[in-house]
């Protein structure tokens, strides 16, 4: 039943290629049938192969699908296999899941555009990289998936390339992924420099055997990673991309920058959690990197008016949420929380899509308000996922999350470390809950501020995209209760990719999860949920009861408020660190360099032999008689010298 | 007596004023004829160092450049003509197409 892997990502392959030859000639409906039904099928081949695994007994559950041997050179040699354990099951089923009903969901969505077809095209190509990564029984091949959801991105982010912000938006990220998989290349590199072999299950086995803990190489080869972590999952300081990632259809942005291709750092470090063991000074600086994200993104998520902004810098926070775990070595609980905001992160996108898409492409929430009338099921939706991602029990972000704090509070990290992180992580927590509910406050009650024009046609979306609504609506709720807290046996989460991070463990250093006390995690969930609940209510207060409290604020604190409005203005700096420096460098390299340095050296030889040229062929009089008298004093000079 | 020396001396008079008359007229029927006269002065040579040496294959040998010499006569003068067809002029002065 395993052998179903190969069906998973070969599904979304050939809709790619059956869309690439004949899709524009298709109607819409076939191509929306064809694309969403390769995810689907794609879908039950994954649940038929994770069934298939869990039959296996427990702590064996590694099936390693060897295709055939790619690259044989020397002593390296790469195979296309996939390798399907418990850590990747889950990473299938949220990509296909997920990505089936974004797909269902685009359909409706994308309705009437013209790029229809392309549109598919890119969607499914971009499916089918995730599940290469996520599948891949090696470096190489995670790679190569990884380069492929970063061309994806840049393909679907400028999809209305003839817009200059989305066409510039492309750009941006693909170019700061550029600079995160710089770093992921080095490290692999050192890894196939080290190991020989950049398959997984080999690297892993050997790591604890070559490797002291702590050692140089390690520290140097895990940092790298996380440097091409960081670039894909949108961690401080490459995180630039992802908000202006909004310029791509709001289905896109559901699909890659919150359910899927943000979450590839995240699986790729919770993969290679055996050489980040053996580095606690590389998993200290995720999970403070991570933190200071989580915070960072948070604040100034919290002023932000358009709508989608707002949800892409949550996105960027949680995804802070997420390396804090996997800093202070919870990869489950990592993993737990990748799976839930999958949820209610696609949830939110699309309910946002779907608000968009009412009001005639309207994002400024200033220009909302009441809109809870008009669209019930978006409405409830999107409440219950903001609930979840503020983390109101028992809805799934509050399992996910209050698990990670946990785990911060009781991680091993010296200096107390631990404490501070759980600090600025329950900060984070109540900004969440606070810019949530100033989203859904100023979208969908109060006043309605809309343009009359705008309100006239707004309406509530069609079943092709309410019904995806309710569907992630409902995984949002109750996805948690696959990882209840406190009772560690009913915890599936646990027992499921438990194997997977323990056989790690007894190299590393301690992880969160050993130390349980059953005090101290009601003392601190009671606390969260106090802290959600606070966000919120104030949240409340000031959005509803006091309308104008956005110019009082500005006006007392007009300097946070611009720092947070202007995202710290990060873009700014660098525009002036590196952007302006590397075109004015570029730009002398261009005028002096290659055109006066090498173009002018290059004529310069052309023109000097012109004009050697020109000077010789001065001696070409066309007088025959000037030829013949040098011809006849030739001949006097060699009759001279054969003579004297 | 005239001896071998005579012929030599002679013959060289002919040739430098051959060569001096490729080298400085100016009408190229001139200069066509000077060159005939280097071809002369040869063929003394030849004849000269025949008799001298009792040899007739020197003799033989002016034959050939006789004939070559009719031949390019020939050829010369056809040249000429063609050139002062499209030039209207037999000045070599006058005729530097083939300057570079």
């Amino acid at each position: 039943m395993t052998d179903a892997i190969v069906l998973v990502p070969l599904f979304p392959l050939l809709a790619v290629l059956a869309n690439l030859t004949f899709g524009r000639r298709l109607s819409e409906a076939k191509v929306g049938i064809m694309a969403s039904g390769a995810l689907g099928a794609s879908f039950l081949a994954s649940i038929i192969s994770v069934v298939g695994l869990v039959r296996m007994e427990s702590g064996n559950r590694v099936v390693e699908m060897v295709l055939y041997e790619w690259i044989g050179s020397g002593t390296f040699s790469a195979d296309i296999g996939f390798l399907l354990d418990p850590l990747s099951a889950v990473m299938i089923l949220v990509v296909t899941g997920v990505g089936f009903l974004i797909h269902v969901y685009s359909v409706g969505y994308m309705h009437n555009d013209p790029g229809f077809a392309r549109y598919f095209l890119y969607l499914n190509l971009f499916v089918f990289a995730m599940l290469l990564l996520v599948l891949g029984n090696s470096y190489l091949l995670l790679f190569i998936g990884w380069e492929g959801v970063g061309l994806c991105s840049y393909l679907l982010i400028g999809f209305w390339y003839h817009k200059d912000s989305a066409a510039d938006a492309g750009k941006k990220a693909f170019i700061v992924n550029r600079i995160g998989d710089f770093g992921f290349m080095l490290g692999m590199l050192f890894i196939a420099v080290t190991f020989g072999t950049l398959n997984f299950t080999k690297v892993f086995a050997e790591a604890p055997h070559v490797f002291e803990s702590g050692q140089g190489m390690v520290v140097l080869i895990t940092l790298l990673l996380f440097v091409g972590a960081c670039g894909k999952s949108a961690q401080l300081p490459l995180h630039v991309w992802l908000p202006d990632a909004m310029e791509g259809p709001t289905p896109v942005s559901a699909l890659i920058h919150a359910a899927t291709m943000v979450t590839a750092g995240v699986y790729m470090v919770a993969r290679s959690h055996v050489l980040f063991d053996l580095a606690p000074a590389t998993l200290l600086t995720v999970a403070i990197v991570g933190t200071l994200t989580a915070l960072f993104a948070g604040t100034i998520a919290l002023v932000q008016n358009d709508i989608k902004r707002v949800l892409a810098y949550s996105t960027v926070s949680q995804l802070g949420y997420m390396f804090l775990a996997l800093g202070v070595g919870a990869y489950t609980a990592a993993i737990f929380h990748l799976m839930t905001h999958a949820f209610f992160k696609a949830l939110l996108f699309l309910g946002a899509g779907s608000v968009i898409h009412a009001l005639s492409d309207e994002q400024d929430i200033r220009k909302m308000g009441g809109l809870r009338k008009i669209m019930p099921t978006t409405y409830r939706t999107f409440v219950i996922a903001s609930l979840a991602i503020a983390g109101i029990p028992p809805l799934a972000g509050f399992m996910s999350k209050d698990e990670i704090l946990y785990s911060a509070f009781n991680s091993t990290h010296p200096g107390g470390a631990g404490i501070l992180l759980w600090l600025v992580g329950i900060l984070t927590a109540f900004m969440t809950a606070f810019y949530m509910f100033r989203l859904v406050f100023k979208t969908f009650h109060g006043e309605s501020r809309m343009d009359p024009e705008v309100e006239k046609h707004a309406h509530e979306s069609p079943r092709l995209i309410t019904a995806p609504l309710t569907i992630l609506a409902f995984l949002s709720a109750v996805g948690g209760f696959l990882g209840i807290p406190i009772f560690l046996k009913a915890n599936v989460m646990h027992n499921w990719l438990g194997p997977v991070f323990e056989a790690a463990a007894e190299y590393g250093h301690d992880t969160a999860e050993a130390v349980h006390s059953l005090g101290t995690e009601l003392g601190l969930m009671g606390l969260s949920v106090l802290v959600a609940t606070g966000g919120i209510l104030l949240a409340l207060t000031l959005i509803l009861r006091r309308p104008n409290i956005t110019e009082e604020i500005r006006s007392d604190f007009s300097f946070l408020y611009d720092l947070f409005l202007n995202k710290w203005w990060v873009d700014e700096l660098y525009d002036i660190v590196v952007v302006n420096p590397l075109r004015k460098i570029s730009g002398m390299f261009w005028t002096e360099i290659d055109g006066k340095g090498i173009d002018g050296t290059l004529h310069g030889i052309g023109r000097s032999a012109l004009r050697s040229g020109g000077l010789l062929s001065k001696l070409q009089t066309g007088f025959v008689q000037n030829y013949a008298l040098s011809m006849a004093a030739g001949l006097v000079l060699m009759l001279i010298w054969v003579l004297f | 007596m005239i001896t071998l020396s005579h012929y030599l001396v002679l013959s060289a008079i002919l040739f430098t004023i051959g060569v001096t008359g490729v080298l400085m007229r100016k009408n190229v029927i001139i200069i066509l004829l000077s060159i005939e006269l280097m071809l002369t002065a040869v063929n003394i040579n030849f004849i000269a160092f025949s008799h001298y040496m009792q040899n007739p294959d020197g003799q033989v040998f002016v034959f050939f450049v006789m004939t070559i010499a009719a031949a390019e006569a020939t050829l010369g003068l056809a040249i000429i003509v063609a050139l002062f067809r499209n030039l209207e002029t037999v000045n070599v002065d006058e005729i530097n197409q083939m300057k570079g």
